[in-house]
């Protein structure tokens, strides 16, 4: 039997020609102001992006809405805040040549490993370089 | 930024001005709920190198004047519930902004 793929996502009511990030006047529902800790990789994101647009002139910050702005609205929308952060740094140090796809994908890897010897839960497919990793 | 070229600044404090309604090709600073919305000129904020240019890693030249408009928000939300004489303020950059005559 087959059935027919669930829509994760539906398109914005209004939306007409706007980026996907640009939500201003759509009716969203109410504000989630709660507030909550960060995690590690979180706060290292932030400080790897200082890093980069900063210290190292790697890439802008124009450089990294611009890449985080062009993902499907379906990506968009699941990604939290720092996931879309760490996808475009990732995108952006390829892209400017920092480091070849191939060495992040194995540093993955690596990492991967060291984690199941060490009986933690791994999600390595999480930051898949084709950003459309399986649900 | 005085080394670079800018453009001459078109518009001063108090003057009319319209946010230009076109479709962004690419990254841009200008939200979708100012676009073709009229406002004045609150300040000038001084020259930017170009964020649209910036963000795929060219030099962001020429400089872009950066304006703060100020918005009624009455002419930007159609059943705004609030006092007629609220406001939004929002920083756009001269090459999105129309002179109103």
């Amino acid at each position: 039997m087959t059935t027919s793929p669930t829509r994760k996502t539906f398109l914005r009511e209004g939306a007409g020609g706007r980026a996907v990030h640009d939500v201003g006047g759509l009716d969203f529902g109410p504000i989630d102001r709660s507030e909550h800790d960060l995690a590690l990789w979180e706060k290292r994101t932030d400080a790897m992006l200082i890093l980069l647009a900063s210290k190292k002139n790697v890439f802008k910050i124009d450089a990294m809405r611009r890449v985080i702005e062009d993902y499907g609205q379906q990506e968009y929308d699941r990604t939290t805040y720092y996931q879309k952060w760490i996808r475009a740094i990732r995108n952006l140090i390829v892209e400017q040549e920092v480091v070849t796809a191939a060495e992040i994908e194995q540093r993955m890897r690596e990492v991967a490993a060291r984690h199941r010897d060490a009986g933690r839960e791994v999600e390595a497919d999480h930051i898949a370089l084709t950003g459309s990793e399986p649900q | 930024m005085s080394a670079h070229t800018v453009h001459a600044m078109r518009f001063s404090v108090g003057d009319r001005v319209k946010v230009a309604s076109r479709l962004a090709l690419g990254h841009c600073r200008t939200p979708w709920y100012l676009r073709g919305r009229s406002g004045i000129v609150a300040s000038i904020q001084g020259a930017y190198h170009d964020p649209e240019r910036l963000a795929y890693h060219k030099p962001g030249l020429p400089l872009q004047t950066l304006y703060k408009i100020r918005f009624l928000q009455t002419d930007l939300w159609p059943a705004y519930p609030g006092p007629t004489d609220d406001h939004l303020e929002a920083d756009i950059y001269d090459d999105w902004l129309e002179s109103v005559p």
